[in-house]
This record gives C-alpha cells, structure tokens and sequence, in this order.
C-alpha cells in the first residue's frame, strides 16, 4: 500500500513535472519570452505565462480583510499572476503546512512568524530567498537587527519581513478618570506604575489582571524578563536561562501584584482582556492587535503607549510576519519568480497593511507621513528599538510552551517564582538538547 | 418411462449426470468456501486499509525518530520507548503527568457517565406528558461540537467574570472558585461538563436496552410481590447486561481519549497538571513533528487501554457464570 502510494505520488509529480514542462515550452513557442534563471530576477518583475499562485495565511481578524484587499489590488495590476488566499488558523496552519506541501497541495507563498522560520527552514518547507533581499535592495538599515536577523538560517534567508507586532501597554481612560488619575498621562515608569494601581485600588479596581496564560500573561512576563536584562536563552538559543536572578525577580514582581490585590487571582483566559474592555481594570498589556478590535467599541475610552519601563531597560515582546516561499515538488520556475514579484510588491505596499494594525517592516514606510498619520499604531512604533524578538532556533516552539507554563504556574501560585523557573529551565534544557540530536545544530 | 431410465442407466458412454453434479457440486463448494470472506471482504478491506495498516504503521515508526519532513530518519529501536520510562528524558515528566491526568478524569468521569445517564433513562422511559420533548432536551448538548461547549464553558466558568461564579455568590457561596485554573475545581468542571455534554447520548442507548426488557417479566414480579427496587435490581439490571458491557466499554474509551474539553476549557492548567494524554501525542506528533516518540506514546496508551477493557470484559463474563 505504501509502496502503490509512493509511486501514485511520483507518478503524479511527474505529471505535474511534464505539464510545467509542456507549458514552458509552449511559452517558449510563444516567443518573446526570457524567462531568464530558473528562480526569476528576484521578484522586479515576471512577464512569463499567467500563473496562479497559493497563499496560505493566519489573518484571521480584521486583518484578514484588509490583506485581502491587497491581494485583489495585486491580481488586478498583474493580469498574469493571479494570487488565491486560504487563511487557517495559526495553530492548525503550522501543523498543515508541511503535510500539505510534502504532498503537493501546498501553498506557493505562505506567511510565517519570525520564530517559525528556522524550524520550517531546517525541515526543508520553504526555500532561500537572498535574491529576492538583493532586488528589494533590503538591508539590515532598513529594520530593526533582530527582525532582520531573524529571517536568517545557516546564514541564508528565507523570510522576507512584512512587520512587526510588539505588545503595547493599553490603558482606559475612564477608569483611570474615576480613580482621580490623568488619562492623558498613563504610567511610563515603574514608580508611576505602582502609584497608579495604588490609586486604582483606593477606588475599587483592581487595576491590571495578570493572566497566566501565554496570551497576555506569558508575554507580558517574557517583556520584563527582558526589563530585568535576562533573557530566555542564551544567545545561540542552546541554554535556558530564564531562571536567571533577573527572570526571577521580573516573575515576582507580577506575581506579588497578586497577592497585594491589584489583580484578582485565577484570572483566566481572555479574561483580563474582557475586564478591561468592560472597565473592571485599568491596564492590560496587550499585542497591537488589538487596536483594531477595540476601535470597533466607540464606547470604550482607550489609549495605548510602549509599554512602562518596569525593570531597568525598556523592552517589550514583538513578534514579526514574513513572507516565505514553499518548496515545490514539481519546481515551476515561473510559480517562483511570480511569487518574487508578489512578496516584492506587497513589501512596498506595507503602508496599507499598517492599516489592518501592524508596524511595517520596511523604515522608508514607517517614517513616512502616512504612517504617523495613523495614531494608535504609530504610538507603539517606538517600541522597536528596543523590542526583544523571539530567538529563531529549530524546534524552539515546544520549549518556549515550557516557558510560558512555568510561568502560569508561578502565577496561579503552584509553586514559587523561583521553584517555576528553576522546573522549567531544567525541562527546556533537556528540550534543547532534543533538539540538537533532531536537527544536528 | 422406466424404459428410457433403464437404457440411461445402462449406458456406458453416457456422460453420468451425477458427474455433472458433482462438477457443479465442487465449484459451488468452492465459492462456498469464499462466501463468507467475500461477505466480509468490503468491511475487510476497510478494516485492514483504515485500521490494520495504520497500526503496523505505527509500530514502525515508534521504533524510529521520525519527521517526514526531514531526510534522515534514523532507526532507534526501542529508545523513543525506554524514554517514556527512564526519568531523566525529555518527555517522562510530562508523558507520565498526562497519564495521570487521563486516569483521575476516566476514574471520575466513568461511574458517572454510567449511573447519570441510567437514571435518566429510568426517567425518560416512564410515561408522562412532554417525555418527547425532554428525551430531546437531554439529548441536545450532545449534538454540539467541542469547541462549542468548550468555550461556551470557559466563560461560564470563569473565576472572575463567570455567570457560574456570580450565581453562587448571589445565593451566599463562595464566589472566587478558581474553577478552570487550579486543582481539583478544574476536574470538577471537566468532569461535570462532559457528563453534561454526553450523558444524553449513554441515556439514549439504555432507553433503546430497556424498550427490549419484555413487560411480562415486570408484571411477574409485581405479582411475586417485587417492589420497585427488587424489579429494578433483578429484572432491570440483568435484562441490561449486555447494553451495560457495551456503555462501560465504549465510555472507558471515550473518556480516556479525552482532549478537547481540557485543551479548550482548562488549556492545561495549572501549568500542565490537565494536559491529557492525547493531546500531549497530538502536541508530540504534529507540533514538534517528532511522530516516532507520538507514534510509541499511541501504542503504550493502547496497551494501557487493552488492559483495561480486557479486564472489563472478564468481570462481566464471571457475573454470568
């Protein structure tokens, strides 16, 4: 059965494999046509026979609308790429992403987190895509190092960066009014910070809800490890350190908000986020995502800032969308330069995707009147030069869930801030050293 | 007429009927022979193609450290197995905390998901106006999909702005039960939120057991002098047997490949004390892509889950004898 399957499979690629063919050299045929290397020009552009590409995204808020937007935009300004979206959610799309490509369903492009490329790159998903940087003229200038950084594996890239998505500190307005602090003011240090829970407190609220779960919690915890100056891992990501003295102190800092009140215990998922749209706190820590959800509330009264400087350094957790193109059983040529042309055009677009609430990637975009014309998003920008990125290391998803749990056991108060980390540093590490068996790193 | 008979028979050249028979005799054995298997040949085929091969599968990669996504897939004999018992591996912690966390789930779950569920058909099966309409009732939240009882509950129960909580404190009860972040409130949700979900589903079955109870023997009984509790432990139980082995069996299983309502309403926590074991081969296999470790996980669990119904079986056979 494996063995009819396997050749049912090869067959098929083979007939993938003479269709290419067959249309390449009726496009040849049809003259006129320098299809040039066989990975295009690095996306200027694509003049070869119309192609349809797959792209496969996780935009499943709002978003989603506006990337689809773009996509139309595209198709009708290139009538011989037309580009098709299929939009999962994350969790399910990491999952069916390698399946789908291996057997040749997959996507031509698809979207990626900046800490997914390296596991992706090294199992073989998504290919390299240096010529396509070199086109865009795209240097490490143009981004924030890390995000640039972060598009590397064994010194090849293969993301292309689209932006970045930091955690920001949200606060209501009319929450704070009521406590008898300014709402135009909110809290930037650690001082101010406690101060203003102080107040909250004085008038009934608990002012920020600290969730044990990755969403907000786990991020919010991982930003001020980093305010601590410690950090996950260490730099070459093969040793947890995030039971440092730093990541220590940062855990009991967030969890001594608890038990002096100024947020409930066992807050659960999502709720810190729904108590503070309903005004029961008045801070959360949130990602920028969430900008536009809360624009569609007119009622709330709400800002946002970078986040306050808890520790001694400003950081705050970001992540990063980038654009990747998927390994081809059947390798089209056409398909892949095609692709270029679309990751190259939509980089430049990326003022209208800052729309759909994310920082774009690209600094020319960032510094551009437009982009500051756009408050809520532009208030969070100052963020990147300090934002701590998640570290790009094959297989590193597992241990930072490793991370993120010892955590919530430490705010749910299962165990000491210290007992947490020091479990879960010894787990990770035992994870990390998985890993390198797995991907020989 | 005797005559023609007479001159057949005694016609030696004359093919023997009786051979021609015999021919036909042996090829309709033959088919004979294949009958039965082609009958079974159609759930055959599919047992051996969905359920057969995928378990040799399985043993074959569990003996291997297997991505399909990269090159080299090194053969490992036994190791991923030996992992999920020595103490110093990546996984025996979490492995065996998921174990944990299935068996209190299954052990609470189980006697529930078996009495409830009778009770209700007891019930259901009694004679009253609007029993249509509350068969149905009963049965509803079975029909729903897990993710939707599973958020529907996350918010429900939730400690701070749960509807749950806040009905308990307007009656005067504790209203800070933490119960979808800690222990054990956080089975107690599980637990009481799948046999809310699936006892209709058990009822139903019992009811479809106790329509076959002839009514003769309950008459019987009430003149033999029965009461209600004698009918019950002497006609209803044992005209149930069979429908009993039947929802023990199929409950233990269901209840063990628990995964949807921990991952959605307790997500785990605290930490991962409510990580059940499926979702942790789920997490192992397509997650981390490593499907040898999941696939020698799925295998000692099915073991494990033998074990039990294998023990199951054997107690009810010896209630027989």
């Amino acid at each position: 059965m494996m063995q009819n399957d396997m050749s049912r499979r090869r067959l098929l690629g083979l007939g993938l494999g003479l269709g290419a063919a067959a249309t390449l050299t009726l496009a040849g045929c049809g003259g006129g046509d320098e299809s040039g290397p066989a990975a295009g020009n690095g996306g200027k552009d694509y003049t070869g026979p119309k192609v349809d590409l797959k792209l496969w995204n996780g935009f499943t808020g709002g978003d989603g609308d506006i990337f689809k937007t773009l996509v139309n935009q595209f198709n009708s300004e290139h009538q011989n790429i037309a580009v098709s979206i299929a939009t999962y959610q994350w969790d399910d799309y990491y999952n069916k992403l390698p399946g789908a490509a291996s057997s040749g369903n997959g996507p031509d492009i698809a979207v990626m987190h900046m800490d997914q490329l390296a596991t992706f790159a090294a199992r073989g998903v998504i290919t390299e895509l240096d010529d396509v940087a070199k086109t865009l003229e795209l240097s490490e200038g143009d981004f924030a190092p890390t995000v640039w950084q972060g598009g590397l594996y064994n010194n090849k890239r293969y993301g292309i960066p689209l932006d970045m998505h930091p955690l920001g500190f949200y606060y209501n307005k009319a929450v704070m009014q009521k406590a008898g602090l300014d709402p135009n003011k909110p809290p930037t240090t650690k001082d101010d910070y406690t101060a203003a829970l102080t107040e909250l407190k004085k008038s009934g609220v608990q002012g920020f809800w600290v969730s044990p779960f990755q969403f907000t919690g786990g991020m919010t915890f991982y930003s001020l490890v980093h305010q601590w100056g410690g950090s996950v891992f260490d730099a070459e990501a093969t040793k947890a350190v995030f039971n440092s003295d730093q990541a220590v102190e940062a855990c009991t800092w967030l969890v001594d908000l608890i038990k002096q009140g100024h947020s409930p215990a066992n807050v659960g998922q999502d709720a810190d986020y729904l108590a503070f749209k309903s005004g029961k706190n008045a801070f959360n820590w949130n990602g920028i995502w969430q900008i536009n959800d809360l624009k569609k509330s007119p009622e709330i009264q709400w800002g946002v800032a970078p986040l306050p400087q808890i520790g001694s350094q400003p950081a705050a957790w970001a992540n990063s969308h980038n654009f990747t193109i998927v390994k081809q059983r059947a390798n089209d040529a056409n398909k892949v330069s095609a692709a270029k042309v679309f990751i190259n055009w939509l980089s430049q677009h990326s003022l209208d995707w800052a729309k759909g609430g994310q920082v774009p990637a690209r600094k020319t975009v960032r510094d551009s009147a437009e982009f500051k014309a756009l408050t809520e998003v532009n208030a969070l920008a100052p963020e990147l030069e300090y934002a701590a990125f998640p570290p790009a290391a094959p297989g590193l998803g597992e241990v930072m869930t490793t991370f993120y749990n010892s955590f919530n056991e430490a705010a749910l108060g299962k165990k000491s801030p210290k007992q947490a980390l020091d479990d879960g540093a010894a787990k990770a590490n035992k994870q990390l050293e998985d890993n390198r068996k797995k991907y020989g790193s | 007429m005797a005559d023609v008979l007479e001159v057949g028979a005694a016609r030696g050249d004359a093919p023997p009927p009786a051979a021609g028979t015999a021919r036909r005799g042996a090829s309709a054995r033959r088919t004979g022979r294949l009958t039965p298997y082609l009958f079974l040949a159609p759930y055959l085929v599919l047992f051996g193609v969905f359920g057969l091969l995928p378990i040799l599968l399985g043993v074959w990669l569990s003996v291997h450290q297997w991505d399909f996504q990269l090159p080299n897939r090194p053969f490992v004999g036994l190791d991923n197995y030996q992992e999920l018992f020595s103490s110093d591996s990546a996984v025996y912690g979490d492995w065996w905390q998921s174990v944990r966390a299935t068996a209190i789930f299954t052990v609470f779950s189980v006697p529930l998901l078996v009495v409830v569920p009778l009770g209700l058909a007891l019930l259901l099966n009694r004679s009253f106006p609007g029993r249509t309409f509350f068969r149905a009732i009963y049965f509803a939240p079975y029909v729903l999909g897990v993710a939707v009882i599973g958020l529907l509950w996350r918010f429900l129960l939730d400690a701070n702005l749960g509807l749950v909580n806040r009905l308990l404190g307007a009656v005067g009860l504790p209203a800070d039960t933490p119960w979808v972040t800690d222990v054990p409130w956080a089975w107690v949700s599980l637990v009481g939120v799948t046999v809310w979900w699936t006892s209709g589903f058990n009822a139903v079955i019992y009811l479809a057991g106790l329509q076959d109870i002839p009514a003769e023997l309950y008459e019987a009984a009430k003149v033999d002098g029965a009461s209600a509790w004698e009918r019950f432990r002497h006609v209803t139980l044992p005209g149930l047997r069979p429908v009993l082995l039947f929802v023990i069996t199929t409950t233990v299983l269901a209840s063990a490949n628990v995964f949807g309502q921990s991952f959605l309403i307790t997500q785990g926590a605290p930490g991962t004390e409510t990580r059940t074991v499926v979702w942790f081969i789920v997490e192992e296999g397509l997650r981390d892509n490593d499907a040898g470790r999941a696939a020698a996980m799925s295998i000692v669990f099915a073991l494990m889950l033998a074990v039990v119904s294998i023990a199951n079986f054997r107690l009810f056979r010896y209630r027989e004898d």
